[in-house]
């Protein structure tokens, strides 16, 4: 070992060098003057609760968890990480009701499904709304997302042997949006996977990624649900599988938080769970395959915003060059900003307006751009721009498989 | 993914050689790991005198330069120092003379990255007389919440959503026989409006904009404009990832590896490294060598440390002058083999001997125009 990897500190925060271009480009910071920041949160913060817990600071909980602090920090240091697992080993007050409810999006959407009708209907009155609001502290502006009365896992078990039938297989970590919200999403995905060549396959017990328990400092859910989700992940790969995902939030709760924040090791799996776009731009660029698109496809302008996670991720591009492939399509990706949801902190009535506020930027340039359809890789992101712009918002793989041909029937 | 030209680095270099070649029509990419010197920039660019190429680049990214023969700055120190190309919200001084009949210098409660007494001094000395005076406003109070906040950027963010006001609170502050308001760059985080507002809202008062401890108001803005610019013109800026590696065989480099893409490589036909000095990590010191750490570049360096530096911390430090060995068309190399479709730019770059590309913010401007004009050639 050498003399530096001795001096390392937790998430590198004896790296930083107090230049507080983090808190410059914090979302929070300029909207909630209750949130110290990410600087004082982070590696200033630390040294104090490292010389003792009760310097924690409750504000913590105004962090977003977007991670943006960390793309921009010119030393390394982990700011984001250092604020999660501060609020997971400090804060010992006790996760509220509303927390765990919003936390548990497999457990609801379970519960939800075999009434969704009557949810959907109850969820978006007045009276339902209003009890959220008072009661359990659900801010009574957000529509609960709708849940599906079919189930996704459910529409692919049925086509197992078709899907066994194509000469390549992927595994599909599809998320809790896709089964109990929006199934034509994956559905969509499928569409795309086998016009490739591609059978797709379920995981065996997968559960939720786990990233709202972590938001919510519920670290043993957390952490039993990346357990499981390790091990199925792990099936599938030692069958040489590689695992695909549509959730830039999931995608980096699996590769990234789960060693970082979960201290889980998933070295064996990590290079193994990609998103689907990049996956599909893969196989485009291997020459391997042919896309065929409809023919008369009418002009669409898109605009394109890349979720927080997907930056921090990196990946951005392959949903954007996938786009730029949709004949007749004009792309315009979108400045990066955050849409202020970050998952079910937006939900929460302390943070509406401070949600709310943080989009509007965004907001802003989509009602500029005025496009016909906006395309982003996140689901809360999407709730929430429908919500603050009133455009459509749909993933860039749902419109990748709406141009593409219809297979034969 | 396959790209005309990939450039490592997103700083000044980076970005000014990536909008060169996209106003181009090439195709690029820039891979950044977080954010550059620019965050740190007094706004004036060493060693450039003018540029009328990197002007005109500049202010169709919306960003103003300006110089003016023989004129002076004010530094944030209270030095005054000959003036080079430098952002618009840089004051222009005379080259001699007491810069006004009295001077009134403005800061606020808190805020500790601006030194009026410092300024006083240097003004006295120069000629001209001083009064000093602190603006206060309940939406900077909300601001000292959290005493270590009251940073550059903070105050920025309060003060543009309020320049009238701000304006007003100046006039407020004066007194018989100022003709001069010397104000801390904390203006314009989006743009250079708000501080030509605050300049026509107090004429015909005199405003010098002097620069703050970082970070950098009109650095950032500088940064993001250019960005903006870049992205606007179908350039694919990735932030927050690093280039760990490249491929080269027999002096050419094929793709590059980064931490986020894995497995995943990017590949060019040509490629600019501008990733900074030590600061950034372009450059790395080790006991006993300095390192490229991405290519693994030939560095120029004494064999004995202690010619590194100067034990006196405030005499020039040759390790400033400390980077890569590049020839004359900025190509780098590795065991003294040349690399043909590498260049290198920026503060990467070793000193040259004929002083060519100069220092600083001037050296990453010429040498990015000169590496993206040699590729443009080809
Ligand atoms: C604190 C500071 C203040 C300065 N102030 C001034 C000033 O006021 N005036 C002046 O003339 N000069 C100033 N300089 C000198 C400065 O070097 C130049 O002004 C200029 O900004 C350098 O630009 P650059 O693009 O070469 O490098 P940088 O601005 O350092 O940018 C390099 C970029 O490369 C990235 N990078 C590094 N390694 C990798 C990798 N492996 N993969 C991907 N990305 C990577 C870094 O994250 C960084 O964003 C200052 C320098 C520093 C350090
Ligand atoms: S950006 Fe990084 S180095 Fe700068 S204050 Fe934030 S954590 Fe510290
Ligand atoms: S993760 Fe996002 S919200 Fe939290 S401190 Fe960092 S930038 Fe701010």
């Amino acid at each position: 070992m050498t003399f530096q990897e001795y001096t390392s500190s937790v998430h590198n925060f004896e790296e930083c060098m107090k230049c507080t271009i983090c808190t410059a480009y914090c979302p929070v910071v300029p909207v909630n003057p209750d949130y110290p920041g990410p600087k004082q949160a982070g590696p200033d913060g630390e040294r104090l609760r490292l010389s003792d817990p009760l310097f924690f600071n409750r504000a913590l909980k105004y962090c977003l968890n977007c991670k943006r602090c960390e793309v921009v920090c010119p030393s390394g240091v982990k700011v984001g990480d250092l604020i999660q697992e501060a609020r997971l080993r400090f804060d010992n007050s006790k996760p509220k009701l509303r927390d765990r409810i919003l936390a548990s999006t497999d457990f609801m959407g379970s519960m939800a499904r075999p009434f969704a009708p009557i949810v959907n209907a109850v969820t978006g009155m007045g009276i339902a709304k209003a009890v959220m609001d008072g009661v359990l502290a659900v801010d009574k502006h957000r529509t609960f997302p709708k849940y599906s009365s079919s189930s996704f896992e459910k529409w692919l078990r049925k086509q197992e042997s078709k899907q066994g039938s194509y000469p390549r297989q992927v595994a599909y970590f599809h998320g809790c949006y896709v089964e109990y919200n929006n199934p034509q999403q994956g559905k969509d995905l499928v569409k795309v996977l086998n016009a490739l060549g591609v059978g797709v396959q379920l995981l065996e017990g997968e559960k939720c990624c786990g990233v709202a328990a972590i938001s919510n400092r519920l670290e043993k859910q957390a952490c039993k649900n990346a357990q499981a989700n390790l091990e199925a992940i792990g099936k599938a790969v030692a069958q040489g599988l590689t695992v695909v995902n549509l959730s830039s939030s999931c995608t980096f709760a699996i590769r990234d938080e789960y060693p970082s924040i979960l201290k889980l090791d998933n070295s064996a799996v990590k290079d193994s769970v990609v998103l689907a776009t990049r996956y599909i731009w893969q196989l485009l660029e291997s020459g391997t395959v042919e896309l065929r698109f409809k023919k008369d496809l009418k002009p669409l302008r898109v605009v394109y915003h890349t979720p927080c996670h997907l930056q921090k991720l990196g990946w951005s591009m392959f949903s954007k060059e996938l786009l730029k492939l949709i004949p007749n399509i004009e792309l315009i990706p979108l400045e990066q900003n955050c849409c202020g949801i970050a998952g079910t902190y937006g939900f929460k009535k302390e943070n509406y307006e401070t949600s709310m506020a943080i989009g509007e930027k965004l907001f802003e340039q989509i009602r500029k751009a005025n496009p016909d359809i906006v395309a982003t890789d996140c689901e809360t992101c999407r709730w929430q721009i429908e919500m603050g712009t009133g455009y459509p918002v749909r993933h860039p793989v749902s419109l990748f498989a709406d141009a593409l041909e219809d297979p034969l029937a | 993914m396959r790209f005309d030209t990939i450039i490592i680095g997103g700083g000044l270099a980076g970005l000014t050689a990536g909008i060169r070649l996209q106003e181009e029509g090439r195709r690029t990419a820039i891979v950044s790991s977080g954010q550059s010197a620019l965050h740190f920039f007094s706004g004036s660019f060493e060693s450039l005198k003018d540029c009328p190429e990197a002007e005109e680049l500049f202010d169709r990214a919306g960003v103003r330069l300006h110089n003016l023969p023989g004129s002076r700055r004010l530094l944030p120190g209270g030095a005054f120092r000959e003036a080079v190309l430098s952002l618009g919200d840089v004051s222009l001084l005379p080259g001699e003379g007491p810069i006004g009949k009295k001077a009134l210098i403005v800061s606020f409660n808190g805020y500790h990255d601006f030194f009026p007494e410092l300024l006083a001094g240097a003004l006295e000395k120069d000629g001209t007389p001083s009064i000093q005076g602190i603006v206060e406003m309940e939406e900077l109070a909300a601001l000292r919440k959290s005493p270590t906040e009251m940073r550059s950027v903070n105050i920025a963010r309060v003060l543009d959503k309020c320049p009238d006001k701000f304006v007003q609170k100046v006039k407020e502050l004066l007194a018989d026989g100022v003709d001069t308001v010397i104000l801390p760059q904390v203006f314009g985080l989006d743009g250079d409006e708000v501080p030509r507002a605050i300049s026509e809202g107090l004429a015909p008062l005199k405003v010098i904009f002097v620069g703050t401890l970082p970070p950098s108001v009109p650095g950032i803005r500088t940064q993001n404009m250019l960005r903006r610019r870049y992205e606007r013109l179908g350039g694919t800026f990735i932030i927050g990832d690093s280039v760990v590696s490249g491929a080269v065989h027999e002096g050419i480099v094929s793709s590059v590896a980064s931490h986020n893409l894995d497995t995943y490589r990017l590949f060019a036909d040509n490629f600019i490294l501008c990733s900074g000095s030590f600061f950034s990590k372009g450059l790395h010191s080790s006991p006993t060598a300095i390192e490229e750490p991405v290519f693994g570049l030939d560095v120029e360096f004494p064999e004995d440390r202690s010619l590194w530096y100067e034990a006196d911390f405030f005499e020039p430090q040759p390790y400033m002058g400390i980077g890569v060995k590049a020839d004359k068309d900025l190509h780098p190399s590795i065991g003294g083999e040349k690399v043909t479709n590498l260049y290198v730019a920026g503060a990467i770059l070793g000193a040259s001997k004929d002083g060519k590309y100069g220092t600083g913010a001037g050296k990453a401007i010429k040498s990015a125009l000169a590496a993206a004009n040699k590729i443009l050639s080809l």
